[in-house]
């Protein structure tokens, strides 16, 4: 089916009012599960996703654990009323590519020779999905891992870009993954200027490649500096001292 | 002397640059020292570490640990000391040399379930914990109320030279064991007092990142006690 009206009007405003270098809105809790070791909630546009890390624990099966560093599990999970038809909970293709990227996006910040033969558990339950849910659950698990005290290099922010109607945007949404022409998952390290997931899918010339690189790694940019007021807000709110026995 | 300059961090944020040491929770990227938990990094002359607000207990040597016996073999106990690692005691460390599994019973000394006090002996990247109990107030705890609090905020609930717990000591008239890994055991005479002893632990907890706390646990246990609480001296 052909779309009769155009993804991004003549001023520049795309089909949810946002213009074309503009994030969705973006909202970040911490530690909203209490049984896990580290939690994060985030809302990016309509994804709604909760995140609860558990570890370092002791691993079972034992023979899964390595004798030099922590194994780090991801489980990316799309919950059966997260899309519009009921999804089958049992974990397709998709979501375990997608888990298998995480955690290659979550490794190079996570210093895991500091916690041998153990275990590391990043649940990403997506509650609601509205496009660009890998970006929202890598920069949520971030957030949930430094919640759960787990030492990090860096943190790992994530956002996409992509080619809408032959113009580079940022953050696209559901419809714009759709119908757009390209779509860049990004996670990038933002101290150490370092990206740690790439994907495309779709077709760039190679003006439009470096463009929606740096676009998207603008809006990583972004997506830190709320995960970093997130954090703040959670360990340090406004009165702060700092005490004990050290 | 140099200045402590002091500051709150997220993973990532840059603490030092240039010729400074890391300490703890830091690590040196370039020519750079970032933090790598969330907590309150201090730079001084030793050198740049974070001070972290949450994360799970790692073992290290010399430290008190409150552990429940989970298991035992013919020749130790396996004990759960709230960590990623399992504790192991020594039958030997309890019984003495002579120690034989044929000879004793080790469930005389402590059966599945009990709580104990330890210490950790040995413990390194390659092995899990070696814990003892061959020290003055170690061994079995007979009774008490078990209290689990953050590991990260034991230093707190120690606090300055010992003046938190001193002062909930004081005014509940209990005894308080803290264990490194977040483990507390309360007792005392009037269950009161442990009771009372057991919401300032909590209160500890919830706002061990505020300022003035000792005076406000002060104040809490003066208003439910009804007693003025002597100064201790720092």
């Amino acid at each position: 089916m052909k779309r009769l009206s155009k993804l991004i009007n003549e001023q520049g405003i795309r089909t949810d009012g946002r213009k074309i270098d503009e994030l969705r809105p973006i909202k970040i809790e911490v530690g909203v599960l209490k049984n896990a070791d580290g939690s994060a909630y985030i809302e990016f546009g309509k994804n709604k996703i909760i995140v609860a890390v558990y570890g370092p624990k002791e691993v079972h099966p034992k023979h899964m654990a390595l004798p030099d560093r922590s194994v780090l599990r991801c489980r990316y999970h799309m919950s059966p009323f997260s899309v519009q038809e009921r999804k089958n909970p049992a974990p397709s293709r998709r979501e375990i590519e997608i888990s298998k990227v995480t955690r290659e996006a979550l490794e190079p910040a996570l210093m895991l020779d500091d916690y041998p033969r153990t275990a590391i558990d990043v649940y990403i339950e997506v509650l609601q999905a509205d496009g660009g849910s890998r970006c929202t659950g890598i920069a949520a698990a971030s957030v949930a891992l430094a919640d759960a005290g787990i030492n990090m290099r860096d943190m790992v922010a994530a956002c996409a870009a992509g080619k809408v109607d032959d113009t580079i945007v940022l953050d696209i949404n559901d419809e714009e993954d759709k119908e757009g022409k390209a779509d860049m998952p990004i996670a990038y390290l933002p101290n150490l200027n370092q990206v740690s997931l790439m994907q495309v899918d779709g077709i760039l010339s190679k003006e439009e490649y470096g463009k929606c690189l740096d676009t998207a790694i603008e809006g990583c940019k972004k997506v830190y500096q709320l995960q970093k007021e997130a954090l703040m807000k959670k360990y340090f709110g406004d009165e702060v001292d700092v005490g004990g026995s050290e | 002397m140099q200045e402590i300059k002091r500051k709150y961090v997220v993973p990532g944020d840059l603490i030092a640059d240039g010729n400074v040491r890391p300490v703890s929770n830091a690590v040196r990227i370039g020519d750079k020292i970032f933090a790598t938990r969330i907590g309150i990094a201090e730079v001084s002359r030793e050198g740049a570490r974070v001070i972290p607000l949450s994360g799970v207990y790692i073992p290290k040597v010399g430290d008190l640990v409150i552990g429940k016996i989970i298991d035992h073999s013919a020749m130790a106990w396996e004990v759960n000391i709230y960590s990623c690692f399992p504790g192991h005691l020594p039958a030997q460390d309890v019984f003495g040399r002579e120690f034989s599994s044929a000879r004793d019973d080790m469930t005389a000394k402590f059966r599945v379930g009990d709580m104990i006090a330890c210490k950790i002996a040995a413990f390194d990247r390659s092995r899990d914990p070696l814990l003892t109990v061959a020290d003055k107030d170690l061994g079995k705890i007979a009774k008490g109320e078990i209290v689990r609090i953050s590991p990260t905020r034991v230093p707190r609930l120690i606090g300055k030279r010992g003046s938190m717990i001193q002062t909930i000591e004081q005014s509940t008239k209990c005894g308080i064991i803290i264990g490194q890994n977040g483990i507390t055991v309360v007792s005392g005479p009037a269950a009161d007092g442990v009771l009372l002893a057991v919401k300032a632990i909590k209160m500890v907890e919830e706002e061990a990142h505020t300022a003035n706390l000792t005076q406000r646990v002060k104040d809490m246990l003066q208003s439910e006690t009804g007693e003025k609480i002597e100064q201790i001296d720092q």
